[in-house]
């Protein structure tokens, strides 16, 4: 079926399908719409859950991680302050393993204070252990969503689906919703390893000494070194089953191009766009979307960036006295291996300033120019200041 | 009851707890009532710590480890999730300290009272953050030592009132229970356990290393703090209906505080002030007993 949504409905229609078992979540804009249809399907019976309505974020992860220890499949939404009040919670699920999902719509973080969109809120929590995603259209929000479930408790790690909040939170698109038969035959119910049970009872995420901790962490770096694999045949089942495609970094243009942006959320619209019209012109230029970063896609992009060619990294976040997030993960992949191709940072789009068409040719103009040779972070759309 | 023996889950693995600790007492006992479908999630404190380290663990049954301030929340997550798969009565037991539960997670507390979450809360309260080595909460008592506050700079503040808090939420059961006196703790955890609804045990928790007291006293001190109404019983229902569940002899509070080091810097007229604050608690609690006009506790009066 067919229908026009917005990217929070998206999420919604998705959780549904999924048939979550328990959610929790707070109000925040421009998440608040998700919290209120879920409110209304599990309230109707449309969706049997059910939806704790806790008076914090740092609440809301703490009532999943009590759930989710008990076996069910959980659910949260939230945005910018709401999950930087998660934090705590954000390493305690990654470190007691349980495959928690958490749509971030992503909302710049105060001071000072706004509802608009910029990635940053999400890239701090890097360091969490949860994989992240980020979408660009209201389909893929839709089918990430649902593959984050299954992806997630496969490797028993939770996951945080990304995206733009308004540009994308809030924009209607036609998204084509899958049947609740198939996708109970593509996502089961969830079978724990472990969980609370009286009948067997155990002692979770209890004390350790320094004998046992670092077996832990290198647990839960060994299980995100083999998630590229899991998220790659999940999307790829998905793929066959419903016939659409996702892959962890999209390309554009690039075998032939002399400049490549690379960005990800709803930029990627814009970028491609101007891709496309300049490509009528005779540029040479292309565009890479990045859709995971936690797995980081290594080999792809390592396979991919080539000494020769400009490339430019657009990031919407700002890791101040630093740069940008996706920059410094890019340079130190490159450093790491050896790659001698060069990268441009620039930052454009805070706190929901618009990324313009004629942006994104004023970069791949600097780019041309040599941006990606110099060490400048290049900002993009700065007023007079 | 139940014939739940404890013991015979701690035969290989013993907790980890200080001589004369109340929590550990009243742990038993209480998990000896709630029989084997139970489940415990306690967040950061003494209790957490004491039950064992990883690979051990001195529970009987499962137990949940949640942060410091996820306790309330958490408790209602494994509610809804055993709910989900029909396992409605088996029991969830918050276990917290007073850290825990006046301080850090007074916010989840509170939420998961009004929200009215079918779990037992049970605070053991040792009166201070005893398990990061002696720091005042707001369960401290007025005049009390701890190393936060220091000789000279004693708690100025009374210990908050967390019962008449919880109580005017209007949840089903509030209890306060005390070591020394089981057969009430018993009958105060059997009737919260066959209630519905949010359900608050307030315990006292004797604490030697915190109290600087010798841990054989720590029975005597409960037993002090009930008979001088330091710590009175009493117990309160859907938030209105107060009953004393023992008529104390109402000894002098000296008697209670100079068995314990955390109060011998008192000067004469600060203990006068403890007896007076004692007494006009305690009258207000019999005055609630009586008033059978006054539909919720109001905390103004």
């Amino acid at each position: 079926m067919k229908a026009v949504i917005s990217g929070n409905d998206a999420v919604s229609r998705a959780v549904k399908l999924s048939r979550v078992q328990v959610i929790s979540a707070y109000p925040i804009t421009p998440q608040t719409t998700i919290s209120e249809k879920l409110s209304e399907i599990c309230g109707s019976g449309e969706l049997d859950a059910k939806f704790v309505k806790v008076e914090s974020e740092h609440s809301a992860m703490a009532t999943l991680i009590g759930a989710s220890s008990t076996g069910v499949r959980t659910f949260t939404a939230t945005s910018a302050q709401g999950l930087a009040l998660m934090h705590e919670l954000l390493f305690w699920a990654s470190g007691a393993r349980l495959p928690i999902v958490l749509v971030d719509v992503n909302r710049a973080m105060a001071a000072p204070w706004t509802i608009w969109c910029d990635q940053t809120d999400s890239l701090a929590q890097r360091d969490t252990g949860f994989l992240q995603f980020y979408c660009w259209s209201n389909q893929e929000i839709l089918d990430t969503t649902i593959c984050a479930f299954k992806i997630a408790e496969a490797l028993a790690l939770p996951c945080m689906v990304c995206f733009d909040g308004f540009f994308i939170s809030h924009t209607h698109e036609v998204v084509d919703i899958p049947d609740q038969t198939e996708i109970d035959e593509f996502l089961p119910p969830r079978k724990a390893v472990t969980k609370l049970d009286p009948a067997d009872p155990r002692t979770f995420s209890g004390g350790t000494l320094p004998d046992n901790f670092m077996e832990f962490r290198y647990k839960l770096q060994k299980t995100f070194e083999r998630a590229g694999q899991v998220i790659d045949d999940t999307f790829g089942e998905f793929e066959k089953r419903f016939g659409r495609s996702y892959k962890n970094i999209e390309t554009y243009f690039i075998d032939d191009a002399e400049a490549v942006l690379l960005a990800s959320g709803s930029a990627a619209s814009t970028v491609y766009h101007t891709v496309r019209k300049r490509r009528d012109s005779g540029d040479k230029i292309g565009f890479i979307k990045l859709r995971q970063f936690r797995p980081f896609p290594e080999t792809e992009l390592l396979s991919m960036l080539k000494p020769g060619v400009a490339y430019g990294v657009l990031d919407r976040n700002l890791s101040p006295g630093t740069g940008g997030v996706f920059t410094q993960e890019i340079r130190a992949l490159l450093n790491r291996n050896g790659n001698p191709a060069r990268i441009g940072e620039f930052i454009a789009g805070l706190g929901g300033r618009d990324i313009t068409t004629a942006n994104v040719e004023r970069i791949f103009a600097m780019l041309k120019d040599g941006a990606a040779e110099d060490s400048e972070i290049h900002w993009i759309g700065l007023k007079e200041h | 009851m139940t014939d739940f023996d404890y013991f015979k889950y701690h035969e290989s693995c013993g907790h980890a707890a200080c001589p004369g600790c109340g929590e550990k007492i009243l742990l038993r006992h209480i998990l000896e009532t709630l029989g084997p479908d139970t489940v415990i999630v306690a967040p950061a404190g003494c209790a957490a710590v004491t039950d064992g380290i990883f690979p051990h663990t001195a529970s009987p049954v499962p137990f949940l480890h949640v942060p410091f301030g996820a306790t309330s929340s958490a408790a209602a997550g494994v509610r809804a999730g055993f709910d989900m798969q029909g396992k409605e009565k088996t029991t969830v037991l918050a276990w917290a300290g007073d850290g825990a539960t006046f301080d850090i997670g007074m916010g989840a507390l509170s939420a998961a009272a009004e929200r009215n979450e079918n779990i037992l809360y049970v605070c053991y309260d040792n009166e201070a953050y005893m398990n990061t080595g002696i720091q005042r909460s707001s369960a401290t008592p007025f005049g009390s030592w701890t190393t936060t506050t220091p000789k000279g700079h004693l708690k100025k503040e009374p210990k908050k009132n967390i019962d008449f808090i919880l109580a005017s939420h209007g949840i089903p059961y509030i209890a306060t229970c005390s070591p020394a006196f089981i057969d009430d703790l018993k009958r105060k955890a059997e009737k919260a356990k066959n209630l519905n609804g949010f359900r608050f045990l307030h315990v006292f928790s004797p604490c030697p290393p915190g109290w600087k007291s010798d841990p054989k006293d720590s029975i005597t001190i409960a037993r002090l703090a009930v008979e001088t109404n330091i710590f009175p019983l009493f117990e309160i229902e859907n938030g209105s209906k107060l009953r004393l569940t023992y008529k104390s002899q109402g000894l002098p509070v000296s008697e209670y505080l100079q068995l314990q080091g955390r109060f011998s810097y008192l000067k004469d007229n600060e203990k006068e002030k403890i007896q007076s604050d004692t007494d006009s608690l305690y009258k207000s609690l019999i005055d609630r007993e009586s008033s059978k006009t006054r539909s919720k506790i109001v905390l103004e009066d």
